[in-house]
């Protein structure tokens, strides 16, 4: 039978045409965005041929917001209305923030139902109050435009880049606002983890590397072991506050100091942390650099920064790096003469004291073939060249991820029992099962932390919900199992059921950071008008997507297996094939996400039957009679 | 030729294609995992159906699962004795013989002793000491299960490999507070 296509002007719908998709770091400073084209991994540039966007954004009163360069150009003069940096702040309540005072921003602490410790901040701008999943999606909307614009076509879909330190609630904020910026997201990736994979690609690596990640606000450190085509992440750790803007502070502190400044104001420590940022980049190619200013205040700044005074004021932070390196090279079950290789990563890097601390630590000079700034976004390409669906012939590599952070939940007292343990391959699935603790005892209220430390106060707090209608038993008769799963982005759902009555309550971990579907539906419906689209005719089109996505699968599936199926069970999936075929052309969304969930209903089983097939055919080439135990 | 179909829940070890013992060829189970999570893994899947895909989340999970529990003798051990009837009762079967006990308690007490005065050196020299007899006591595990299929005794083994593991993670969290 024949299978209806939707096609695009100006795209094509041949069967193997090549998927557009882009691998997107979303850094601190700056962001990039890159793609895979004839094989080969690229950065694209802007139309001035400028790889790297600032990531910052400006907001006015009545214009649509800026974004890099011509949003830096305005930091200087409007720095309350212009937000660096915001990837510091995903995630995050106001109080998490580091050096927040010396913040020019005019931050609101939200005042959303506040379970479990405050939502994520806000922030005030001419342009009405900003979240920064927001601003992020800013950013991000203009990262998709320039891919949009290089590949002349609709994207598929994005890679996007996280610390591989990013919490939960920081990788569900970064997920958030790429669905604002109407970009799918074919999966979150660990900066590192990217890295690795540029590197090892191209480098065709064997053995275990260390990936040394400094960028603008964070620091990450990952052991992989590459072997056959398999990246496999034994350990990672880090410090999600730690990245060169810390640098620009010290500097501007010692400015300040040395200037005998009196308190700055929000423009005047703007310019300052300007300065002192220009200062450190120039130390890096030289021995010393100059620091003037003409600030409002009319006070004077000229002063001369050596890289010995830098150094020596910076030393603490370097030093810091160095604590999660020796925890993920424990964690691994591994010692510095294990690794033989350190890739560099991240802008920061570029600082010789940086190289020179790591050199020493690993006992080995570090690897800088791979431009630093650039080899994350590349490495993001290539896996969203593969998650797109282009795989050719040799491109046989895995990806094996880890979570970065413990999860558990809180028992009695205040403390923490670790459910999955941190540096877990992903994907994974544990249950626990808990009880009542007091007689008749009808409800729990099941609270789902992240952290390491052993009491619950010292975790992050990601979710809490309830389990009720348990039956009332004496204390310990009821069994609750309590399941958590953590799929291939890295973000954790849970559910709790109670064994003998099968009640089960279940939450997406949406953080009390993150953002409720009701406030992104009502962000993507604000944003449609701004664009002058329909948000209706946009779900329309998501629904007829989603439905050839389906039944493209449904097909292929047939094409492969049809001889699992009974001739009663192939008649029910291809009249229902028939049934959303007819309709996905049609203009009735609800219709067709209803013969969508039919179709997807009856080919459940199919697919299981599939699965196990594939499964067993895995060791075919061994000892067959091994798989009758 | 039709295969004998594995489904998800299969044990870990048919799941892997390994044979049900202690001792493991350890190339083996890696190269098995890689095997089959390069079938299951979500990456794999992701032009198939939302069906396909939670699927594929599934197995690969239970995949990880499997081969983090193989890797481990500790935990291969209790999983193993578990699958033959066998259950380690390591929550409400905690009785050990005295001297054992008091032995950990000693150690115990001189690991905390060179923590606090950062002795790096005799921290060192318990690691070791203790890593060489839970080496031994592997070994006879592996006699205990494969050969003698003597459960209840390998019971008790891995019961007091239990009390060396969590000592050996305490050496360890010491020498990492030492050395910082």
């Amino acid at each position: 039978m024949a299978l209806m296509q939707i096609a695009e002007p100006g795209e094509s719908a041949a069967p193997h045409q090549h998927r557009l998709a882009v691998g997107i770091d979303l850094g601190t400073t700056n962001s990039l965005v890159a793609t895979v084209r004839s094989g080969v991994a690229s950065v694209l540039n802007d139309e001035h041929g400028r790889s790297l966007l600032p990531s910052v954004v400006h907001y006015s009163a009545h214009k649509a917001p800026e974004v890099g360069f011509d949003a830096q150009a305005k930091q200087a003069q409007d720095p309350k209305n212009t937000v660096s940096s915001v990837k510091r702040f995903m995630g995050r309540a106001r109080r998490d923030i580091a050096h927040v005072e010396s913040l020019a921003y005019d931050f609101i602490d939200s005042a959303e139902p506040v379970n479990t410790g405050g939502g994520m901040v806000k922030i005030r701008t001419v342009a009405g109050v900003k979240s920064p999943v927001e601003i992020s999606s800013e950013i991000l909307k203009s990262l998709r435009l320039r891919g949009e614009a290089s590949l002349s076509g609709e994207l598929v879909g994005a890679v996007i880049t996280v610390p591989a330190y990013f919490d939960d609630a920081q990788r569900q904020a970064t997920k958030d606002a790429a669905q604002l910026a109407g970009l799918p997201v074919l999966r979150l990736l660990n900066e590192p983890t990217a890295a690795a994979i540029a590197y090892g690609l191209d480098n065709a690596s064997e053995g275990i590397y260390a990936v040394f990640d400094l960028g603008g606000g964070t620091f990450d450190i990952s052991i992989l072991k590459l072997s056959k085509g398999v990246f496999e992440v034994l350990a990672t750790g880090g410090d999600s506050a730690l990245g060169g803007d810390d640098f620009d502070h010290r500097v501007s502190c010692w400015a300040i100091e040395q200037a005998k400044l009196k308190p700055l104001s929000a423009q005047d420590a703007t310019l300052l942390m300007a300065r002192s940022r220009e200062a450190k980049e120039h130390l890096s190619q030289h021995g010393q650099a100059p620091i003037t200013a003409k600030l409002k205040s009319g006070e004077f700044v000229d002063l001369t920064l050596t890289t010995e005074v830098f150094c020596e004021i910076t030393r603490t932070l370097v030093q810091k790096t160095l604590g999660p390196t020796k925890k993920a090279l424990r964690d691994a079950g591994l010692t510095v003469a294990d690794i033989k290789g350190v890739v560099m990563v991240g802008g920061a890097t570029r600082m010789p004291q940086v190289q020179h601390a790591v050199g020493e630590f690993f006992k080995q000079e570090p690897l800088n073939n791979l431009d630093p700034d650039k080899v994350v976004a590349l490495g993001a390409a290539i896996q969203a060249n593969l998650l797109a669906g282009n795989r050719v012939g040799d491109d046989d590599w895995l990806l094996l991820d880890v979570i970065p952070l413990s999860l558990g939940l809180e028992t009695m007292g205040g403390l923490v029992e670790k459910i999955i343990p941190r540096n877990s391959t992903i994907p994974i699935a544990k249950a626990q099962e808990f009880t009542t603790f007091k007689d008749g005892q009808t409800a729990m209220a099941v609270h789902v932390v992240q952290g390491e430390r052993e009491l619950v106060s010292d975790c992050r707090s990601l979710a809490r919900f309830e389990l009720r209608g348990i039956p009332p038993l004496v204390a310990g008769a009821a069994r609750i199992q309590v399941s958590f799963q953590v799929d291939a982005d890295g973000l954790l759902s849970v559910s709790a059921r109670e064994q003998s009555t099968g009640i089960v309550a279940s939450i997406e971990v949406k953080p009390s950071y993150g953002l409720s579907d009701n406030e992104i539906a009502a962000m993507l419906k604000a944003g449609m008008g701004h664009a002058g689209d329909d948000a209706n005719r946009r779900a329309l089109r998501e629904a007829q997507v989603d439905s050839q996505r389906l039944l493209e699968a449904v097909q292929s599936a047939l094409q492969a297996d049809a001889n699992l199926l009974s001739a009663a069970e192939r008649g029910e999936i291809d009249s229902a094939i028939g049934r959303l075929q007819a309709l996905i052309l049609s203009d009735d969304r609800r219709a067709i996400d209803d013969a969508s969930a039919k179709l997807s209903k009856c080919t459940d089983e199919f697919a299981a039957r599939r699965m196990n097939r594939s499964v067993s055919k895995a060791f075919s080439g061994q000892n067959i009679e091994k798989l009758n135990i | 030729m039709d295969l004998p179909a594995l489904n998800i829940t299969a044990d870990f070890f048919s799941l892997l294609n390994l044979p049900q013992r202690q001792a493991l060829d350890s190339v083996q189970l890696e190269t098995n995992f890689r095997e089959l999570q390069a079938r299951v893994h979500p990456d794999r899947h992701v032009r198939a159906s939302d069906a396909d895909q939670r699927l594929a989340m599934q197995w690969a999970s239970r995949v990880n699962e499997a081969f983090q529990t193989l890797r481990e003798p500790l935990r291969r051990a209790n999983y193993l004795l578990e699958l033959k009837g066998h259950d380690s009762g390591l929550e409400s079967n905690t009785a050990m013989p005295v001297e054992f006990l008091m032995a950990q308690m000693e150690l115990r007490e001189s690991v905390a002793d060179a923590r606090e005065s950062g002795n790096e050196a005799a921290l060192d020299i318990f690691r070791d000491e203790i890593a060489v007899e839970m080496k031994f006591e592997y070994a006879q595990l592996e006699a205990l299960i494969d050969e003698q299929a003597d459960f209840p005794s390998a019971t008790n083994l891995v019961r007091q490999l239990m009390f060396q593991q969590k000592l050996l993670s305490e050496i360890d969290d010491a020498l990492a507070a030492v050395v910082d």
